[in-house]
């Protein structure tokens, strides 16, 4: 029997078409309160005065608690949970992230009180009647205008709005002077713009303080409920983290923005300790707007140098990467460590070197979006190949394949280093481009890109090869790079007397499917029906202890955390087996759900193994009863999956709309467990990124408000905006992990947001443009082709 | 104030008392605490609060529940008789139309009222008819495939 490798069926579904998924905002306690956030309208203003007095008195309302209450609480905030060092070596620029702020509002949003009512509909009445007196201040909302001398203070404390540089790879004096000296440079400044990640079901938290066990349970739309538990105990509240259970229960996608720690949590676990009762909230959606830490946000300036056949010589990047008014959970791992240590992508570049400066503005947070760093890097380095090979004449797949690393399976051949500190674990790029061009049928198109000359349309062709690192993370390793935490994953595998299995993850799913993926690796491994497996994830309870999902990590890292538990219980299961044979341990073989010893006909069955582990009547003399293992699993390194994305735009010559005609992705992201609910990865992240190439993007106005925030003015892909995808992967197996997965999560969003910004440049090639901003809009196109 | 709502849900009337302001999808949600129906935002733009009224595919963030008194409304929960799955329900398990699930009710309800009026659609009228649903994690590109799967597996037993 083999469910590795087969597209089954998810488990999970059943309750979600029936309308039985069961998410935070579905879950009511008895004596539940509601609570609604009054939030600053403004970007940037000192708070004079918060008058409650009239609200406090409306119907239903239970309790207000403003800033000055969570002061005198000492309550310090939300930390940051990465620390990235100046280049001089001095600390980053933290400063605190208050639940409630009393001073001074620092983005549109900022939560100024917690009205708490019976209902929702009377806790947001009366927190219309909270008066606020603001004295308002100007507004930096761009990390350019944020750097200049003059420009407003987001914090007294932060000179120039410099929460910290910070420089990786070869000395910038070399890079440079290679870049002077070299045949043609290929220059490209570009904002990559700040995304906002919608995952459809709004956050929402529920805190609860039971009383009759001192007890604190947090229901929130997290995708780690553990770490947030972590945070919340020893950082924000104090509180004994033996008393507070965390709860994820199903999560309505995150893509990032519920990774991370939010005010919200912190303050409806206290304040129902407070009150004593449960408090809800929910985010609106243009809560959601102003409030969940969105992506991106970069400026940068990069060059790439090439000697006169076309081989890279060397390449530079500075970039400006907007942090928001607080440092969030993960955000000053994003634009450096995700983002400034894949800068060598495919290519065999000899020298490189990248300089990030994080600034604080009047915005929301930004911190990990679907790829994280990673789609930045990509991005550059991508559109760069495409920009350089037209500007040098040349193909730009032949470029490509000119400059790709050697293939090497990091077990016979080495691991490739990096200029910028990593080491991948094994690739193999030419083929996922030439499959690539194989599906698009390269020279038919340029044929057809030649023969709609003339007529209304423009056609136009682009590519992007990526590569990320995945499976987060060695503990060693991002301890040293500044994590605030471990990385590794944790699972214990319980059989029960019947000879049915209960998995416990500290991943979290909330839309890739672990239910089933995780357990046709389980039912595999140990010989016995998915049927007769649950995987049980998300609740701090059940589960000892995990990381939660991120950073395409689930299965290299969580799913290997299961397989070191299962080879616990099968070792242990072939010592009773050999009793109950009276064999010896090395004379058994296991297969199929039974212990047999070689040679002969004589079995015992894995039901019988595990009823005998519960009634140790008859069993090996010094053996502990049971069969239940857990394991904690940190990986010996990131994975490194790779591909290639192709997109054909047609643009309308009269109305400037682009439209993306066909989407080719060949994706590696090692061994697949469920081609299904890979290609289904892909799939979504492809909407992603293909979304910020010719749709999204937060826009904010002078005086620091979004003025895009909400569904009717932000634009995300509708299913008209999409063609279907035609997808197609090559293996190349990681070699450290014991199932030589690499991860699937995020590839789609990486790789494919300068397939479509290479593809709109290439149909307007004839128009004499450099560059072409994202989002590309229609209007931005047509200007190009009658302006 | 509190004003008197009588509603037909999934074949059982329901006679409540509601503030006049009360949303229909909070009506479902809270006084008759049938979760299926999601609430995606507030501009009536996501599609995830999808039910049927009278038959027809209603967005109910975008009415009053005083407004549906006296009509009759189905949620996802009414879509399977017993165990038997809605055509919808079984194409989009079959082909993977949902991750998180969270878009998913919406996206059935709109499907069904689709399928009723074309049950033979195009790809591009499927998207076309989907342009009200937004799916942040599939990329609508299975959600596709599940609603072809259902038309024809209801061309089928027709
Ligand atoms: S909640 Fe009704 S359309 Fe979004
Ligand atoms: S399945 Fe998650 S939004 Fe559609």
């Amino acid at each position: 029997m083999s469910y590795i490798g087969s597209s089954v069926k998810r488990v999970e579904d059943k309750r979600f078409i029936t309308g039985q998924g069961r998410y935070t905002d579905d879950i009511v306690l008895p004596q539940m309160t509601y609570a609604c956030m009054v939030r600053s309208p403004h970007a940037h203003a000192e708070i004079v005065s918060v008058d409650i007095a009239h609200a406090e008195k409306m119907d239903g309302v239970v309790k207000i608690f403003t800033g000055k209450d969570t002061d005198a609480a000492g309550i310090g905030g939300v930390p940051c949970g990465w620390q990235v060092d100046f280049k001089n070596g001095d600390t980053m620029k933290e400063p605190p992230h208050p639940l409630l702020v009393s001073d001074k509002a620092r983005h549109v949003g900022d939560a100024i009180a917690m009205v708490i009512a019976d209902t929702y509909a009377q806790a947001k009445d009366a927190a219309e009647m909270v008066t606020v007196e603001y004295n308002v201040l100007p507004a930096v909302t761009n990390s350019k205008v944020a750097r200049a001398d003059g420009a407003p203070q987001v914090h007294a404390d932060v000179p120039n709005n410099l929460a910290f540089d910070w420089e990786l790879g070869n000395p910038r004096a070399e890079v440079d002077a290679a870049i002077a000296g070299a045949h043609h440079v290929t220059t490209l400044e570009f904002i990559n713009q700040r995304v906002i990640c919608n995952a459809i079901e709004p956050r929402s938290a529920i805190g609860h303080f039971d009383t009759a066990y001192d007890k604190y349970t947090l229901y929130t739309s997290t995708q780690n409920p553990h770490l947030i538990r972590l945070l919340l105990c020893a950082f924000v509240l104090g509180l004994p983290e033996h008393k507070v259970r965390v709860v994820g229960p199903d999560v309505g996608g995150g893509f990032g923005s519920k990774i991370f720690h939010y005010t919200e949590e912190a303050l409806v676990v206290w304040g129902s300790n407070q009150i004593k009762r449960p408090i809800k909230w929910t985010a609106e959606r243009s809560e959601s707007f102003v409030t969940d830490a969105a992506g991106r946000d970069h400026i940068t300036t990069a060059k790439m140098a090439f000697d006169k056949d076309g081989n890279i010589l060397a390449l530079s990047a500075d970039t400006l990467a907007n942090m928001g008014a607080y440092l969030s959970t993960f955000a000053p791992a994003v634009p450096t460590w995700l983002h400034g240590t894949l800068l060598q992508g495919l290519y065999t570049t000899p020298l490189i070197n990248v300089s990030i400066d994080a600034v604080f503005t009047n915005t929301t947070a930004v911190d990990a979006y679907r790829g994280a760093g990673r789609p930045e890097a990509t991005y550059l380095l991508e559109r760069l190949m495409d920009t350089a090979a037209l500007e040098m004449g040349r193909d730009p797949a032949e470029l490509r394949l000119q400059n790709f690393i050697e293939p090497f399976d990091g077990v016979e051949e080495e691991g490739y280093v990096t200029q910028v500190a990593l080491q991948y674990d094994s690739g193999n790029y030419g083929p996922v481009l030439k499959r690539g061009l194989e599906m698009v049928g390269y020279e038919q198109f340029r044929a057809d890109q030649k023969a709609a000359e003339g007529t209304g349309k423009l056609l136009g062709i682009g590519f992007s090869t990526y590569i990320e690192a995945c499976g987060i993370a060695p503990s060693a390793v991002v301890g040293a790079l500044g994590a605030r935490a471990g990385l590794f994953e944790s699972a214990q595998v319980q059989v029960h007397p019947t000879g049915k299995v209960s998995v416990f993850s500290g991943s979290h799913s909330h839309g890739q499917g672990h239910e089933t993926s995780f357990a046709q690796v389980v039912a595999d491994k140990m010989g016995i029906p998915m049927e007769d497996v649950e995987i049980i994830h998300g609740d701090s309870d059940a589960v000892a202890f995990g990381m939660g999902t991120y950073g395409s990590r689930s299965l290299a890292v969580g799913g290997s955390a299961i397989v070191k538990s299962i080879e616990k219980v099968l070792e242990k299961g072939a010592k009773i087996a050999a009793h109950l044979l009276e064999a010896s341990v090395d004379d058994l073989d296991y297969a199929e759900g039974k212990w047999t010893v070689r040679g002969t006909d004589k079995s015992v069955g894995f039901g019988d193994v595990s009823l005998t582990a519960y009634v140790p009547h008859n069993y090996p003399e010094g053996l502990e009863p049971g069969l239940d293992f857990s394991s904690f699993y940190d990986p010996a390194n990131f994975t490194y999956p790779f591909g290639c994305h192709i997109c054909i735009v047609e643009i309308d010559k009269e109305t400037g709309v682009v439209k993306v005609k066909r989407f080719i992705a060949v994706d590696d992201v090692g061994n697949v467990i469920n081609p299904m609910i890979v290609d289904g990865q892909i799939h979504g992240g492809l909407a992603q990124g293909i979304g910020q190439a010719f749709c999204e993007g937060a826009v904010y106005d002078e005086s620091g408000q979004l003025v895009n925030g909400t569904y009717m003015d932000y634009v995300m892909p509708r299913a008209d905006d999409l063609p279907s995808f035609e997808i197609d992967r090559t293996v190349t197996p990681c070699p450290h992990n014991p199932l030589g997965v690499k991860g699937a999560g995020e590839a789609g969003t990486i790789g494919s947001t300068p397939a479509v910004v290479n593809a709109v440049m290439d149909a307007l090639k004839g128009y004499g443009i450099h560059d072409v901003e994202m989002p590309v809009t229609s209007q931005k196109v047509w200007n190009i082709i009658h302006g | 104030m509190k004003v008197p709502v009588s509603i037909t849900v999934n074949g059982k009337q329901y006679d409540k008392m509601v503030e006049p302001r009360m949303l229909l999808v909070y009506f479902i949600r809270e006084e008759l605490a049938l979760t299926g129906t999601h609430i995606g935002c507030d501009t009536s733009s996501c599609g995830a609060c999808t039910v049927h009224l009278d038959g027809k595919a209603l967005k109910s963030c975008s009415m009053l529940a005083v407004q549906a008194s006296g009509k009759s409304v189905t949620t996802i929960e009414g879509m399977a008789s017993g165990e038997n799955l809605h055509p919808l329900q079984e194409g989009f398990h079959m082909e993977h139309g949902l991750q998180c699930g969270f878009c998913t009710p919406g996206m059935i309800m709109c499907a069904a009222d689709m399928l009723k009026n074309n049950p033979n659609p195009t790809e591009e009228e499927i998207r076309h008819g989907l342009e009200g649903n937004f799916c942040r994690c599939t990329g609508y590109h299975n959600i596709v495939k599940s609603i072809q799967y259902a038309a024809n597996k209801m061309q089928e037993s027709a």
